[in-house]
């Protein structure tokens, strides 16, 4: 990390350096941490309904090799979920990011597409789930279904959004060269509508993992979903903090991942 | 004066473009000759840069046709290069692929495009931004890499469309002569649209005077001051002013 100082044209901010603003967000995570267990200790919240940071760190030392009381450790409950998530949201940028480029390329396909699409677009994933638990089960076939449901529209979306954005003038270049539609397609289009394209795999990401939990509420045996719903079964607070937490951590996780291989990509933007 | 005997690259026969009831060019003809260096000049809004287009066969013509080499114009099949308005780099290549692309995409033997690629960095002093993004780049080296891209190509056919007019004065003397410098190296032919009178006697053999629309050929002019031209000379005023006069419409 550099110490250097970051100087704002504007003078704002404090002027401190990288590693001070680095340790300025741990602070904050820290303080919040520290509230949280003194509201509790001091009984301004009870312990009924809010457990300790302390005790979480504890059932999560716990649980990291313990099965009870839910029935999954916690490395098995991760995997399940991640396993399920991963699926659905891979297959949803698999279809979903050539179809929506497909459809902001080529007129003709938009239109085939584009009334199916407007009619399935405000059908909320969840509501899948019933047809989902007739058709499939409650398998991780049927969960990973929801889950591309969630992240397959912001896919398509994004994608056709972000191709038909290309600027005409880098077109015209290509097509003086003599370059074929496709081609263009493929050298201009698809490069140039990666930044809104990674827009919209983030959203799908954040729909992924957010759809999830309700998917696995509603129809699983495993996974962090399904392990927040047995902590209300038996009344254990401290069980359903824990599976939030652990599912807020491993969503971060996931976007700075996501943000990592964005900057790999578009390392050419701004 | 000695006699002009290059033989005819180009030929334009009664181009003609309507857009809808809307008539923009009506019925031009000119020739250009191999490795000419023409300007286009005309009043605003007279159809300049859709003639362009119309050369560079991204619009279709109404009627009439243009011919290279005595073929019909076909981007596949000719080679076209075009340095449009707008900075046109593309943001995600860095100078060198974007000086290769339109090698890479005419399928030019690898050596080939190598050599001509080293060969615009060369000329155009980019060593030292060969593997920058354009959005690193400032926008007069940006203008730089997308001349020497076209230039690359080494077309049968050259247009450049106002490539200077969101520049300085400073940058655009810089790259008129830069532009000037890699026309004689390389040899090509020119087709330069310019609402800028000075720049277009500074840079052309030939000056077409566009007319209001519907568009024609006013007037076509040798230009035959001796390189490197002197904008404060005679010779030069006079040739400036007379385009002016031509292009009035007041």
């Amino acid at each position: 990390m550099n110490g250097q100082k970051n100087k704002d044209p504007l003078g704002r901010g404090l002027g401190l350096s990288s590693y001070a603003y680095a340790m300025l967000s741990v602070a904050g995570v820290l303080c919040f941490f520290l509230i949280w267990q003194l509201l509790v200790q001091f009984g301004i919240v009870s312990g009924r309904y809010l457990a300790k940071p302390t005790e979480i760190i504890s059932l999560f030392l716990y649980k990291l090799v313990n099965a009870n009381p839910d029935g999954s450790t916690i490395p098995e409950s991760i995997f399940a979920s991640l396993q399920v998530s991963l699926v659905g949201f891979f297959l949803a940028i698999l279809i979903g990011i050539p179809t929506g480029l497909l459809m902001g390329w080529y007129k003709g396909f938009r239109q085939f597409v584009s009334p199916v699409f407007e009619i399935l677009r405000p059908i909320p994933p969840i509501s899948w789930i019933p047809l989902t638990l007739l058709w499939l089960g409650i398998g991780i076939r049927a969960k990973a279904f929801i889950i591309f449901f969630a992240a397959f529209i912001p896919c398509v979306i994004n994608s056709s959004a972000g191709i038909r954005q290309t600027n005409q003038t880098l077109i015209h270049v290509a097509k003086t060269c003599g370059a074929s539609n496709f081609k263009i397609f493929i050298k201009v289009g698809i490069p140039s509508s990666l930044p809104i394209m990674f827009a919209g795999i983030r959203v799908a990401l954040g729909n992924a993992w957010a759809t999830l939990v309700a998917a696995e509420m509603l129809a699983a045996d495993s996974g962090l979903g399904y392990m927040i719903l047995m902590g209300r079964n038996f009344a254990r607070a401290d069980i359903v903090i824990l599976g939030m937490v652990l599912i807020g951590v491993l969503g971060m996780v996931f976007t700075s991942t996501l943000s990592f291989i964005e900057h790999r990509i578009i390392k050419w933007r701004i | 004066m000695t006699e002009d005997n290059r033989e005819a690259k180009v030929q334009v026969r009664h181009l003609t473009k309507c857009f809808g009831k809307l008539h923009v060019l009506d019925d031009i003809s000119f020739d250009i000759k191999k490795g000419e260096f023409v300007c286009v000049v005309g009043p605003t809004g007279c159809g300049k840069t859709t003639f362009l287009n119309l050369l560079t066969k991204i619009y279709e013509p109404t009627s009439g046709e243009l011919r290279i080499d005595g073929e019909l114009a076909d981007p596949k099949k000719h080679n076209l290069a075009f340095v449009f308005q707008e900075p046109s780099a593309y943001p995600w290549l860095t100078v060198e692929e974007n000086l290769r692309f339109g090698l890479k995409i005419k399928r030019l033997p690898k050596k080939t495009i190598e050599e001509r690629v080293e060969k615009i960095i060369r000329l155009l002093g980019l060593e030292k931004f060969r593997n920058s993004y354009p959005s690193d780049l400032s926008a007069s080296t940006e203008q730089r890499v997308i001349i020497g891209r076209a230039f690359a190509m080494e077309p049968d056919l050259l247009l450049m469309d106002e490539p200077y007019a969101q520049m300085d004065i400073k940058l655009r003397f810089y790259l008129e002569d830069e532009v000037l410098r890699l026309w004689r190296e390389i040899g090509t032919t020119v087709v330069f649209i310019t609402h800028n009178i000075e720049e277009a006697v500074y840079l052309s053999e030939k000056v077409l005077i566009l007319s209001n629309k519907p568009t024609t050929i006013k007037e076509e002019l040798k230009n035959t001051l001796p390189y490197p031209r002197d904008i404060t000379s005679r010779d030069f005023i006079d040739l400036r002013t007379h385009i002016t006069d031509q292009i009035k419409w007041w």
